[in-house]
């Protein structure tokens, strides 16, 4: 097993990033074992990969990051997660503060189909119990349509229901939605699997603005989407019997072209998975 | 056989032409006909035993009609006398929308936070206890109830009574003048067998079937929108007042409907309880003694009746019949087009 583990300085300048590190994570479902001490860094202004076969523990992994894991009744979690210098399972840091800071969107679109559009993007303020009002409502709504690369389609539909989207526009309106609520990290579980190639592009290049000032995790099953849109990748394997865990990270440059593991390379080659 | 000259006649006319729908044809083998037959013979068997009962209580309703007119529907009075009486519905019928009314405003709010309890805050061991513990409550016999309404939660019940009308008798409900004269100051028994006391009582008797349909509905809260509310760093509330309560509107109000339908029809235990009273104004005044119920009335009265009396009270028990259906109807009709409902049975 080749681990790349490098140390970074703490970003200490203002608007920058954060770091999200993840050391010795293991997690469990009851009794059974599903990641196996698991590390990775995941650097400001860079799109982490998280890239493996089905059931390898990736999205077990991320919902670790922002403690989406310990909704499942049953489920446990060892080692140490930090967001900068913060533990966000140990210090006194509450867990929807920790939600909110590290904001995710899902593989299927969830936006909340009884409210409009504009409702949707600001419905993370008002559950974090936060007030607002009227003129930088609008304000933010139009920001954070036009990061999430939606502005142009739905700034005519705002009072339109959020259902009423097509799914790619749905899902551009779940990354508005998180962007809202001013997140450090976003972490993305297969964004684009339920999209059609368009939305896909679109999502990608939102990912790309995005990068400047958020740190971003994706999972993804697209080794193409993977070389696109990450500058690090993280590649994740379970055995026969045994948990998930990482084979090998890098910058994703080497790790597609010239990787340390040899499943590694069959891996991105498509040789199995 | 006949030929088609490809080079005078267009393709497109001989597709044109060949162009028939198909006639879909299944072929059903026993079982499935038998099963067909059994399952349709059911479903019209319900509702000709519907149409029987709506039919034999308007064919039993005439009499009374025509000795009452228009007037049973405006008139107030309902007394039985040798020489005939005066039978409106009118009064006993606000009376029964009184108690059904007070019994919703108890049990609706009661069965929203039961069910939002047992759903998203109570632990999985506590959840199915509570469950059937809410149901076990629709085993209690309605007389059960009633006797207990009147044996034992009146006398507690006056004092809130009391209370209210001393404090909030400026909202018109609580409004409560004395049975001896209005200059006279209330006392306890100016409290006794009020609708507020049968709706209390009724309200305890609905709440089963309210709660259970919210539960089911709110159970039925997308995951996925829950987690995006989550992940949102959103509260356990929040995740309630976002996603649950908007996805379970149509639980909310199906099964508010569906208790309405019950209580409106409430008998037994009503009938133990009310002093019946035709005074609107008495009706009106929901802490004070004296209320009213068709279902109530019907029981009290059924025996002693006869002739016109008896057809009477059969027109009553009609308006009782077709207000139930419409409240009833109205529910699967808001449960079946919200979207939570759309899975759910009522």
């Amino acid at each position: 097993m080749t681990m790349v583990e490098e140390r970074v300085p703490a970003a200490a300048a203002p608007n920058v990033a954060s770091t999200l590190n993840a050391r010795e994570v293991s997690a469990w479902f009851g009794s059974h074992k599903v990641l196996d001490r698991v590390s990775l860094l995941m650097r400001p202004n860079e799109v982490t990969a998280l890239i493996g076969p089905s059931g390898c523990g990736k999205s077990t992994f991320l919902r670790a990051l922002n403690r989406m894991h310990e909704l499942v009744p049953g489920a446990s979690l060892a080692g140490t997660i930090s967001l900068d210098e913060v533990d966000i399972y140990r210090d006194a840091v509450s867990v929807t503060e920790i939600r909110r800071r590290i904001g995710m969107v899902f593989q299927k679109p969830n936006p909340f189909p009884a409210m409009t559009v504009s409702e949707n993007v600001i419905a993370g303020l008002k559950l974090c119990g936060l007030k607002i009002d009227r003129s930088t409502k609008d304000d933010l709504v139009a920001q954070c349509l036009r990061r999430a690369g939606l502005w142009n389609e739905v700034k005519n539909r705002l009072n339109d229901n959020g259902g009423a989207l097509s799914g790619g526009q749905q899902q551009r309106l779940c990354i508005a939605r998180s962007l809202a609520v001013r997140p450090d990290v976003l972490l993305m579980d297969e964004p684009c699997s339920a999209l059609d190639p368009t939305s896909t592009r679109r999502i990608e290049e939102t990912i790309a603005e995005l990068r400047e000032e958020i740190t971003i995790v994706i999972v993804t099953h697209n080794m193409q989407q993977a070389q696109r849109v990450s500058q690090r990748c993280a590649f994740f394997l379970a055995g026969e019997n045994a948990p998930g865990h990482i084979v090998e990270t890098g910058p994703t440059e080497a790790m597609f072209t010239n990787p340390q593991d040899q499943r590694t390379l069959d891996y991105v080659r498509g040789r199995f998975g | 056989m006949q030929y088609i000259h490809v080079a005078s006649v267009p393709f497109l006319d001989v597709v044109e032409s060949s162009e028939q729908p198909i006639a879909f044809r299944t072929t059903r083998g026993r079982g499935d006909r038998v099963y067909r037959g059994f399952g349709y013979g059911a479903g019209w068997l319900t509702l000709a035993i519907m149409g029987l009962i709506g039919g034999f209580l308007f064919y039993q309703s005439l009499d009374a009609f025509r000795y009452e007119g228009f007037t049973f529907f405006t008139e107030t009075r309902w007394i039985t006398s040798v020489s005939g009486g005066r039978f409106g519905i009118a009064a006993v019928l606000l009376g029964t929308v009184v108690i059904a009314v007070v019994a919703l405003v108890l049990a609706v709010p009661t069965a929203i936070g039961t069910a939002l309890f047992i759903t998203e805050y109570a632990p999985k061991r506590i959840r199915a206890i509570l469950t059937s513990l809410v149901d076990l409550l629709a085993a209690v016999p309605s007389l059960i109830y009633g006797i207990w309404g009147a044996a034992v939660l009146e006398g507690q019940v006056v004092y809130v009574s009391r209370f209210l009308a001393d404090h909030f008798g400026w909202f018109p409900p609580f409004h409560t003048t004395s049975l001896a004269g209005s200059k006279v100051p209330t006392t306890l028994t100016d409290f006794t067998a009020s609708a507020f006391l049968a709706g209390i009582v009724v309200a305890l008797m609905i709440l089963p079937i309210c709660t259970a349909v919210m539960r089911e509905v709110f159970a039925q809260a997308p995951p996925g929108e829950k987690e995006g509310a989550l992940a949102l760093g959103g509260t356990r509330w929040g995740v309630i007042r976002d996603v649950v309560l908007p996805f379970g509107k149509g639980g909310i109000i199906g099964g508010a409907m569906l208790g309405l339908g019950r209580a409106l029809g409430e008998t037994v235990a009503v009938a133990l309880i009310i002093s019946r009273t035709t005074d609107v104004h008495n009706l009106l005044q929901i802490l004070k003694t004296g209320g009213n119920s068709i279902a109530a009335l019907i029981a009290r009265s059924w025996t002693e009746s006869q002739g016109i009396a008896s057809s009477a009270l059969m027109a009553a028990g009609l308006v009782l019949f077709t207000v139930t259906l419409i409240v009833n109807a109205g529910a699967s009709f808001v449960v079946s087009r919200s979207r939570s409902g759309a899975a759910t049975e009522i």
